[in-house]
């Protein structure tokens, strides 16, 4: 418990480190920070119509596959719901989105692989999804435009019972509103 | 009592859907059995051939399922014995039969048949129990589980478990059902049915109600459906998730796990989702609350202690102990019903089990071997524990004595089930 209390401190200084240059801020997805970024700008100068990401304009960040944003999956390491450093640029593009999107409402699903208890697997869930969340917040998200719900065990992407089913399965995944 | 369920069960389900389709039925069947059975013997009862389903089948089918008794031949004793003065104790001794089981039917004007019986220690020579019943003939099944208890309960001093039922949730595809059936797996019947998970059935203490988990608003929201009516309600939906229902032992409340306040935290409510009240506060998964047989502590998994663990809590005081100390996992606490000790799921080396504690040595015993056992569930008389475990790709269910000795597996073909609980004593 405390290892993972002092790993998301760990965690939490990081991100506030990278905040203020944010723009220099290392860009781990292949999509290109240029596209990123970029995405985020028209983003945030079509979000003032509505930030309903159900929108189904071509250029919505979102859905465009050259976006971060249309990149919605944190994955987690066994009996563990820190939020490791790949996925922090997501975490935090997302966050962005929010801030800039006022009316914009996501859920964040968390699950696990399937082994152990079923109701026990709901808790770890949800505590995935809340650490994705409580990030986001902390980047300037606003509380009410998040929820978190978990799915445990029960929705499992990858059917299979072999550690690459299980690792693909310990995953929250970002949904927006309308989606 | 339990008949007129039934009865409404079957009204509540038509009511619910234009069709009642045929449900795979779970069949049980012994794996291992109790070294020391009891030697009994069923005879037929008398006239009992002229109806197509008997009694006495059923009768020896829920004693020899129980692990602690073993048929003993009963043909070919002329007369056949009808009652208890018929019996010769010599006769039975010979075949080695400790007890003797006689009876008769007889069909009465108004359509009913009268059934009596007598079940006879042939060691001591003593009429352990004289029963008689008149009942319809679409009640022998229930009848007959009604005789074996009686016999379960003479011989082995706890009360039979043969007339209660068992739900259940049985997944085909993407279809998901919480099914209601006998403890013998017959008249499986769906109560809930979706194509989002539903789990963690949870009966309450009078046998009318069930909670349950449902995922069919794309988030778990707890639900109470009443089983005789069919009418059900939404709990607990709040923001978030909603989750691991219990019944107190009174049936006025349930312990649930929210996150509408953050984390997963337990709350107190009533039947109708009204009067929520926290528990405990704290940082870490608190969830999986199951109430103590006494009402009033709490028994609950939590990681406060940097592992999932289990600890009680006694709601006046708000005192929390921790229970468990073998292992880094330690989940899903179900007290005995006589309160001196619990059943969970103990992970060993990776592989999960089910274990019992005594919480007065404080010593465990493991009782399966896994590798992926869970959610035990509890006899009402403290004898057996079902749970579920995953053999070769689907879900099975499997019971297990409380003393390791009886085993147990139920299967439902093309069914993956997982999920049992064990309904209580009927109330008669």
């Amino acid at each position: 418990m405390r290892n993972i209390l002092f790993a998301a401190l760990i965690a939490v200084a990081l991100v506030g480190c990278s905040t203020t240059p944010t723009k220099t801020a290392p860009v781990v997805d292949n999509s290109g920070a240029a596209g990123a970024s970029g995405a985020q700008t028209s983003g945030a100068g079509t979000g003032g119509v509505n930030g309903n990401a159900a929108g189904n304009e071509a250029e919505n960040p979102l859905h465009n596959p050259n976006s971060i944003l249309s990149k919605r999956s944190v994955y987690f390491d066994f009996d563990s719901f820190v939020v490791k450093d790949e996925f922090k640029p997501l975490v935090e593009a997302h966050a962005r989105y929010l801030q800039s999107h006022p009316d914009a409402r996501m859920t964040i699903q968390g699950n696990t692989d399937e082994r152990g208890s079923r109701e026990y697997n709901i808790a770890l869930g949800q505590k995935r999804a809340d650490a994705v969340k409580r990030m986001m917040v902390l980047l300037g998200a606003g509380d009410s435009q998040i929820e978190t719900v978990s799915f445990g065990k029960e929705k499992p992407k990858n059917p299979g019972h072999d550690e690459a089913a299980w690792a693909e399965n310990r995953r929250d995944d970002i949904v927006y509103a309308g989606e | 009592m339990i008949l007129s369920l039934r009865r409404w069960l079957t009204f509540g389900l038509l009511a619910a859907t234009p069709f009642v389709p045929a449900y795979a039925q779970l069949s049980i069947e012994i794996v291992g059995g109790a070294a020391s059975a009891i030697p009994i013997a069923i005879v037929p009862f008398d006239a009992e051939a002229t109806w197509p389903l008997g009694i006495t089948g059923i009768v020896g089918a829920d004693l020899s399922r129980s692990g602690l008794f073993r048929l003993v031949n009963s043909d070919g004793v002329v007369p056949r014995p009808a009652r208890a003065l018929d019996v010769q104790p010599a006769v039975w001794r010979a075949r080695n039969a400790d007890a003797v089981v006689v009876g008769s039917m007889r069909p009465l004007p108004d359509g009913r048949v009268g059934v009596r019986f007598d079940l006879v220690d042939v060691v001591k020579q003593v009429t352990l129990a004289s029963m008689s019943y008149t009942v319809a003939p679409a009640q022998f099944r229930a009848t007959a589980h009604k005789i074996a208890d009686v016999i379960y309960e003479k011989m082995t001093g706890a009360p039979g478990v043969f007339s209660t039922r068992i739900a259940y949730i049985a997944k085909q595809g993407p279809r998901y059902q919480l099914m209601v059936a006998d403890a013998d797996g017959f008249n499986p019947q769906s109560i809930v049915s979706s194509n989002q998970p539903l789990l963690s059935p949870r009966w309450s203490p009078d046998g009318t109600r069930i909670a349950y988990v449902s995922f069919e608003s794309r988030k778990p929201v707890v639900y109470v459906q009443s089983l005789v009516t069919g009418a059900r309600r939404a709990i607990a939906n709040f923001r978030g998730s909603n989750s691991s229902p219990a019944w107190s032992p009174d049936g006025t409340k349930l312990v649930v796990t929210l996150s509408k306040d953050g984390g997963s935290q337990m709350f107190l409510m009533n039947p109708d989702g009204s009067g929520v009240t926290r528990v405990l506060t704290s940082a870490s998964i608190d969830t999986e609350a199951v109430f103590t047989p006494d009402g009033k502590s709490l028994v609950f998994t939590s990681d406060r202690g940097g592992t999932p663990q289990i600890y009680r809590v006694n709601l006046a005081t708000r005192q929390i102990e921790r229970l468990t100390f073998e292992g880094d996992y330690n989940v899903s606490p179900r007290p005995f019903p006589d309160g001196k000790g619990m059943a969970f799921v103990h992970r060993e080396n990776g592989r999960f089990e089910i274990a019992t504690l005594d919480f007065a040595t404080h010593q465990m015993q493991v009782l399966t071997s896994g590798p992926s056992d869970e959610s035990p569930s509890i006899a009402p008389n403290g004898r057996m524990i079902i749970y579920a475990n995953e053999a070769g790709g689907g879900g099975t269910l499997a019971a297990v004595s409380t003393d390791g000795r009886v085993k147990q597996r139920l299967v439902a073909p093309a069914t993956d089930v997982r999920e049992p609980a064990w309904g209580p004593l009927p109330r008669s």
